[in-house]
């Protein structure tokens, strides 16, 4: 028999999906590359900016302040059980903190923006590609990658550590209800434990993540949007793929960035 | 002037144009017609580089379009798209006067509004619905919008893709009365995709006829009925039988 057919049928198995992953991997970085250059170059569209940060910024509080209060609350309960099994439970307000502000401040945070936001951009923007708007946008002399992307991309960007901070603090106070309520601390104790430990590290980490998680959100919410196929499955597909290469690319961007950081 | 030369485009295995040669003189109305998925509409998007043809060339006073400046080609140019294309997140207004509102010689936003306001009164829109959202629309009336866009900056060339589709026959009448006076009075040149055949007599100087990826038949409106063609006399008399196959 000969050997090189099934040897040949491996490799084209194996090369085709990468070949495919490094294509949009080059893609996705040329496309944020033209995002990036269009920043700074007139004309800006202030508007589309003002409406990008209201919707992206100012319409997620809710949804990150209840993300933020719940984890805080549960990471309090934990962290005292867990604690008390060496007599450590005092540790409680300053793990909660930093693990609040290093980690799950901008990573939750930028989970819900995530399911929020880029399914929404991309839906969006899906739509506007396949009702031929984009084209249209063409015609008119307006360059979309302008009008769309870049305004939704640096609104993401600028608004997303504003989030994480105020996740921090809903979060850190969830810790504190629980603290106060459930697990007998003393309310001044709890407060000045949290304030003695953290660092301005912990929470500048945390807010230099959510400004990368908000640029991953807003940039797959356009790339996918602006590539959408045709029709209502097109945007369908587009929306579904926003969202979890955005969430997928978030997770592995925060390793990298705490690798970074923290690894000594 | 615009001429096509070679011009082709397939998606994947659909050969769609496969060698377009065309010439749209400058100051005329060209009338585009042929069977339903036969790349009309491609045609046009192939002309204003919103698809890249697979082959051939396209000039534009004699420039290639492709090596020529994007912006200040577009800028001669208005488009009304088979499907309207408005931008949902904009009023009426704003969708007619987009051009106007944006660019180095924007206008103040009370001078625009007046002057979609006027567009909007050209396609027999009334001024009320300058400030309505485009899906509070009806769909003939989001046509009359795109088409009150299309012309709002006054550009040179002009193409309306089945600019009376969607609409009835008084109002077809009115659209088809303000295509040619855009031509004779404004000296525009246009070029118009419609099915209708009240439509290509009243609008156009010249007609092209599009089967199978290539023109057809082209020549002077006054030649459409006494052309010999097959195709044409089967297409303007709307009959089931002959050459074109009625199943495409
Ligand atoms: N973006 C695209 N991707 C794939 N195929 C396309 C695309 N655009 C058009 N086509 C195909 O090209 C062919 C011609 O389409 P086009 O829209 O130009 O037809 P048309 O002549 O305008 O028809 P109609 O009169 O119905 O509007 C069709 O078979 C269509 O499926
Ligand atoms: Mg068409």
């Amino acid at each position: 028999m000969n050997l090189a057919t099934p040897l040949a049928a491996l490799f084209a198995a194996i090369g085709r999906p990468v070949l495919a992953a490094l294509t949009s991997i080059g893609r996705v970085t040329l496309f944020a590359g033209a995002i990036v250059g269009h920043i700074l170059r007139p004309p800006f569209y202030l508007r589309e900016f003002g409406q990008s940060v209201l919707q992206i910024g100012w319409f997620s509080l809710p949804v990150v302040g209840l993300t933020a209060i719940f984890t805080g609350g549960a990471l309090a309960l934990q962290i005292y059980a867990g604690g008390s099994r060496f007599n450590a439970e005092s540790v409680v307000p300053s793990i909660v903190a930093i693990g609040m502000t290093r980690e799950l401040g901008p990573v939750l945070g930028g989970l819900m923006v995530a399911a929020r936001v880029a399914s929404s951009i991309a839906a969006e923007i899906g739509t506007m590609k396949v009702t031929e708007q984009i084209d249209a946008l063409v015609t008119l002399s307006t360059n979309p990658l302008k009008y769309l992307a870049v305004p939704r991309v640096l609104a993401a960007t600028l608004a997303m550590p504003v989030l994480v901070a105020v996740g921090d603090a809903i979060g850190i106070m969830g810790g504190w209800l629980v603290g106060i309520t459930r697990l007998d601390f003393n309310s001044a104790a709890y407060l000045k434990n949290t304030a003695d430990f953290l660092e301005p590290w912990d929470v500048g980490s945390g807010l230099v993540k959510g400004a990368v998680f908000g640029f991953i959100v807003a940039l797959m919410g356009c790339y996918h949007g602006m590539n959408s196929a045709r029709g209502a499955q097109g945007v369908g597909a587009a929306t579904k793929a926003a969202v979890v290469s955005a969430s997928v690319l978030i997770l592995a961007a925060n390793y990298l960035l705490t690798e970074v950081f923290f690894s000594a | 002037m615009i001429t096509l030369t070679g011009v082709q485009k397939s998606f994947g295995a659909n050969r769609v144009l496969a060698g377009v040669n065309l010439t749209i003189p400058s100051g005329q109305s060209m009338v585009i017609i042929g069977g339903s998925g036969t790349g009309k509409s491609v045609l046009l998007k192939c002309i204003l580089g919103l698809v890249r043809p697979d082959g051939g060339q396209i000039t534009l006073d004699g420039q290639d379009v492709t090596k020529a400046d994007r912006d200040a080609f577009l800028a001669r140019f208005g488009m009304l798209f088979q499907g309207g294309a408005l931008f949902d997140s904009l009023r009426v207004w704003e969708n007619v006067a987009f051009r106007l509102l944006r660019g180095a010689k924007a206008l103040p936003k009370a001078d625009a509004r007046e002057i979609a306001i006027g567009k909007l009164r050209r396609v027999g829109l009334k001024p009320e619905v300058a400030d309505l959202f485009p899906a509070e629309l009806s769909g003939g009336m989001q046509k009359r919008v795109g088409l009150a866009r299309a012309i709002a900056a006054e550009p040179e060339i002009i193409f309306f893709d089945e600019p009376t589709t969607g609409l009835d026959p008084i109002m077809a009448g009115v659209i088809n009365e303000l295509i040619r006076e855009i031509v004779v009075e404004m000296g525009a040149t246009a070029m118009t995709i419609t099915h209708d055949m009240s439509s290509v007599r009243a609008i156009a100087d010249r007609v092209a006829m599009l089967h199978a990826g290539v023109i057809q038949w082209t020549g002077p409106v006054s030649e459409l009925d006494a052309t010999p063609d097959p195709y044409v006399q089967q297409f303007i008399h709307g009959r089931a039988t002959g050459p074109i196959a009625s199943v495409r």
